[in-house]
C-alpha cells in the first residue's frame, strides 16, 4: 500500500470528526432546552478551552501547574474593565472581540510571570506556580480599585446596537459565542500540537536533556509553551466573565480554582488530545449536578482522584482508548460479561459506601433536622442501626464481589491483549 | 528597642514552627524526590489529633501520642498509595499527595466540622514567661522555639551518629548499592515519610494552640512552607533552616509596621495626596503587603539565586 493512499482516508477522517464537533456543538442546546442545561453547556465550552490549554502544561509540556486561575482570572478581570468601558464608549470593541481582549491580558500575564516560573521544571515549578498564585489572590485583595473588593466585579454584556439582531441577552446567543470560540480554540490548540514548536514541548517533557544536545534552549520551548497556554487561558476566562457578568477575586483566582483544573485535566486524560475534553465536561457535572445530589461531593472526587493517579494514570481517555483497541480488534465481545460484572459489584460498592459517608454527614451537618433523610430516593436514617448495618453489609457483599469481578476480568483481559499483541507482530514482518 | 526585640522573638518563634514543618518536608523531597503536597494537612491532622486527645487525657500525653498517630496515618500512605504510583514518575506522586490533601481537609471537616475548635493551651504554658521593656512574651512561643530546637538537634543526630541515619544518608544518594547490602530500601522510605509526616504534626501539636485549630490552617500555611523550601535550596536542611527564620522575621515584622510610602515620601516634605498620581500604589501600608512578601522573596530568589540560599544544584 502507498503512503498517499493511507493519507487520504486518514486526513478524510479527520475532516469527519472535526464536523462532528462541530455539528455536536450546534446541536447540543436545541437538544437540551432548559435554561439549567443551556447554562451548564456554555459552561462546558469555555471550561473545555480553559482545560485543553492546561493540559498544553500538564499534557505537553509536563508542567504541573498549580496557578491556571491567575491567567483564567485576569484574563476575567480585564475582559470585564473593557466591557464595562466599552458601554460607556471609551473604547470600540464589540463583544465579540472580548474574548480576545482577555486573551491578550491572559498572554500578557503569561509572558510576565513565565519568565520566573519557566525557569525550572518538574517539582520546583510546581511549587512556584504555586507562589505565583498565591502572591496574585493575596495582591488582588490590595488593589480594590481594579479587583472591586469582596464584592467583585460586575458588567452588562448587553452593549452596543445589536448586529443582526444579536443583542446578546438570551443564554442561547451567549453559548453560541462560546461554542464558536470554543470550536477554534479547539482546532488552533489541536494543530499546536503538529507544529515543530508543539514537538519540542512534548521533546522537553520526555528528555530535556537530549533536546539541549541538539542545540535547543529548553527554557525558551517551556516560556512559549505558557505564553501560548495564558493566551487560551484568557479566552476561557473572559468567556466566563460574558457569562456570568460578574467576576470575584476570591473565587477566579484562587487556589481551589487552580487545584479543580489540575484535578479534571487529570481526570480526563492528559496524555491525550481530547482527555481534557472529557474533564471539562465533568468538571461542570460534578459542580453544579452532583453538589446538588450530596454535600459530600468533595470526598467522593477526592477519592476518584486519588483511585485514578493509583490505577489509571492516563484519566478517562486512555482507558476509552484501550477499550477502543480492544474494539477494533473485534474481541470486545467477551469483555461484555466481566464487565457487567465488574459494573454490578462496583454499584453496590459504591451504594454501601455513599450511604454509611452520607449518614456520616448527616450527622455532622444536619443533626438538627431530625435523624431521617432521603439520599437519591432511598430513606436513611442515622439513629437506626437497620440502616448503619445494611449499609455495611452492601459494601460488603459488594468489595467481595468486586474483588472476584475484577480477577475474572484480569484474566480475559490480559489474554485479548496477548492475541493483540500477538496479532500486530503478524502482520508487522511482511 | 522594645517593639524591635519583641517582634524579633515573635518572628524567631513563627519561623521556628515553619522550620519544623519545612525539616520533614525537605527529608522526604531529598530522599525519595517526592514533594509532598499534603504535608501541612499532617500538620493540620497533629493539630487535631492533639485537640481530641487533650481533651481526653491531657495536653503532654497528646504531644506524644498525635505526632505517633500521623507516623503510621503517612507510613501506612506511602506503603499502599506512594509506593504504587512511584514506577509512574515525579507528577503522578505529587498528583496522589494532592489528592490526600484533599481528602484529609474533607474527613477533618467531616469529623470536626467546619468551624474553628477550642483548642486551648495548657495551664503550665499560659500566661507569660518574661517581661521585656513592659511587654510579655508568652510561654508558649517560647515552648515553640524550645521544642524546635531540640528537635534541629534530634533530627541532626538521628541522621548522623545513628545506624539507621547511615542507611537513610547512603540510600539518599545510592538505593542501589545500599539494597545490595542487604538493607529494605522501600522500608526506609517509608520510615522516611511517616517520620517527615510526625514532624509536621508535632509542629501541628504546638502550632494548633498557639494560633488557630481550624480547617484552613493547612492551605494557610501551606503555601510559605513551599516557599521555604524553594528559598532555602530544594533538598537543603541547612537552607530551609535559614529561609523559615528569614521569612518568619521578615512577615512579622512587616505586620507589624503601619507605614506607607506615602507617609515615608510626607514626611521627607514631598507633598502626597490621594489626587497624586499612583495613590493606590504609594499609599499601601507595609502591613498590608506583609501577606505577599514570601512570595515576592521567592521571586526574587528565582532571578537572582535560582537554586536558592543554600542549594548545591540547579532544579
Amino acid at each position: 500500500m502507498s503512503t498517499a493512499a493511507t493519507a487520504a482516508p486518514r486526513s478524510l477522517r479527520s475532516y469527519a470528526i472535526w464536523l462532528a464537533f462541530a455539528v455536536v456543538l450546534a446541536v447540543l442546546p436545541l437538544l437540551f432546552q432548559s435554561s439549567l442545561a443551556r447554562s451548564m453547556l456554555t459552561q462546558m465550552g469555555y471550561l473545555v478551552i480553559i482545560c485543553l490549554s492546561y493540559n498544553i502544561l500538564l499534557g505537553q509540556g509536563g508542567m504541573l501547574s498549580f496557578g491556571h486561575a491567575v491567567y483564567t482570572g485576569l484574563g476575567s478581570f480585564v475582559a470585564v474593565h473593557a466591557m464595562n468601558l466599552a458601554t460607556k464608549g471609551q473604547l470600540p470593541l464589540p463583544l465579540v472581540t472580548i474574548p480576545l481582549v482577555g486573551g491578550l491580558a491572559g498572554l500578557f500575564f503569561a509572558a510576565l510571570f513565565g519568565y520566573v516560573t519557566t525557569k525550572k521544571s518538574g517539582t520546583t515549578f510546581a511549587m512556584i506556580t504555586l507562589g505565583i498564585g498565591e502572591l496574585v489572590a493575596a495582591m488582588s485583595l490590595m488593589f480594590p480599585g481594579f479587583f472591586g473588593g469582596e464584592g467583585g466585579v460586575t458588567t452588562n454584556r448587553m452593549y452596543g446596537k445589536p448586529i443582526l439582531g444579536i443583542t446578546f441577552g438570551p443564554q442561547l446567543q451567549v453559548y453560541y459565542l462560546v461554542a464558536a470560540y470554543c470550536f477554534v480554540s479547539t482546532a488552533l490548540m489541536f494543530a499546536l500540537t503538529k507544529t515543530p514548536l508543539g514537538r519540542m514541548l512534548n521533546a522537553v517533557r520526555d528528555n530535556p536533556e537530549r533536546v539541549e544536545f541538539i542545540g535547543y534552549n529548553t527554557q525558551r520551548v517551556r516560556y512559549l509553551g505558557f505564553i501560548i497556554a495564558g493566551f487560551f487561558a484568557g479566552i476561557g476566562g473572559a468567556l466566563a466573565s460574558v457569562n456570568f457578568e460578574i467576576v470575584n477575586a476570591s473565587d477566579a483566582l484562587s487556589a481551589v480554582r487552580s487545584g479543580g483544573y489540575l484535578l479534571f485535566t487529570f481526570l480526563g486524560g492528559a496524555t491525550f488530545f481530547f482527555g481534557p475534553m472529557i474533564g471539562a465536561v465533568l468538571l461542570v457535572l460534578a459542580s453544579v449536578l452532583l453538589s446538588e445530589v450530596t454535600k459530600a461531593w468533595l470526598l467522593y472526587l477526592g477519592l476518584v482522584f486519588l483511585f485514578m493517579v493509583m490505577y489509571a494514570p492516563g484519566g478517562i481517555a486512555s482507558l476509552v482508548m484501550m477499550n477502543l483497541r480492544v474494539a477494533k480488534f473485534g474481541k470486545f465481545g467477551r469483555l461484555l460479561r466481566p464487565y457487567a460484572g465488574l459494573l454490578l459489584a462496583g454499584l453496590l460498592v459504591v451504594a454501601g459506601a455513599s450511604a454509611l459517608i452520607e449518614m456520616i454527614y448527616h450527622i455532622q451537618l444536619n443533626a438538627g433536622a431530625g435523624s431521617q433523610f432521603r439520599f437519591v430516593g432511598v430513606p436513611l436514617d442515622s439513629e437506626s442501626p437497620t440502616s448503619w448495618l445494611a449499609s455495611t453489609a452492601v459494601l460488603l457483599v459488594g468489595m467481595v464481589a468486586l474483588e472476584f469481578a475484577r480477577r475474572g476480568f484480569v484474566r480475559v483481559w490480559a489474554r485479548a491483549q496477548e492475541e493483540i499483541e500477538a496479532e500486530i507482530r503478524q502482520r508487522e514482518p511482511a | 528597642m522594645e517593639f524591635f526585640v519583641i517582634s524579633l522573638l515573635n518572628g524567631l518563634s513563627y519561623g521556628l514552627l515553619l522550620f519544623m514543618l519545612s525539616s520533614g518536608l525537605t527529608l522526604i523531597f531529598s530522599m525519595m524526590g517526592v514533594l509532598n503536597f499534603a504535608h501541612t494537612s499532617f500538620y493540620m491532622l497533629g493539630a487535631y489529633f492533639a485537640y481530641t486527645i487533650s481533651v481526653a487525657i491531657g495536653f503532654w500525653p497528646a504531644l506524644l501520642i498525635a505526632p505517633l498517630l500521623v507516623f503510621v496515618l503517612g507510613a501506612a500512605f506511602e506503603r499502599y498509595s506512594l509506593r504504587r504510583v512511584h514506577k509512574f514518575g515525579h507528577v503522578p506522586e505529587l498528583l496522589v499527595t494532592f489528592g490526600l490533601s484533599y481528602l484529609i481537609l474533607e474527613l477533618v471537616q467531616l469529623v470536626w466540622g467546619r468551624a474553628t475548635v477550642p483548642y486551648v493551651l495548657p495551664q503550665q504554658l499560659q500566661g507569660p514567661l518574661f517581661t521585656l521593656f513592659g511587654t510579655q512574651f508568652p510561654k508558649s512561643r517560647s515552648f515553640i522555639m524550645m521544642l524546635a530546637l531540640l528537635m534541629l538537634l534530634a533530627v541532626w543526630l538521628l541522621l548522623t551518629r545513628t545506624r539507621i541515619g547511615l542507611v537513610i544518608q547512603a540510600a539518599l544518594t545510592h538505593p542501589e548499592t545500599v539494597e545490595a547490602l542487604g538493607h529494605n530500601v522501600p522500608r526506609v522510605f517509608m520510615l522516611v515519610f511517616g517520620g517527615g509526616a510526625a514532624l509536621a504534626a508535632l509542629a501541628g501539636v504546638i502550632g494548633g494552640n498557639t494560633y488557630v485549630t481550624e480547617p484552613a490552617m493547612a492551605g494557610a500555611v501551606g503555601s510559605i512552607v513551599f516557599v521555604v523550601v524553594v528559598v532555602g535550596g530544594m533538598g537543603s536542611l541547612a537552607g530551609a533552616f535559614l529561609a523559615s527564620i528569614l521569612i518568619g522575621v521578615i512577615q512579622t515584622f512587616a505586620v507589624a509596621i503601619d507605614q506607607s510610602t506615602a507617609s515615608l515620601l510626607n514626611a521627607l516634605g514631598l507633598n502626597v495626596t490621594p489626587q497624586t498620581f499612583g495613590w493606590e500604589l504609594l499609599s499601601l501600608r507595609v502591613a498590608d503587603i506583609a501577606p505577599i512578601l514570601p512570595y515576592l522573596f521567592l521571586v526574587l530568589i528565582l532571578i537572582f539565586r535560582p537554586k536558592g540560599l543554600l542549594g548545591k544544584r540547579e532544579g
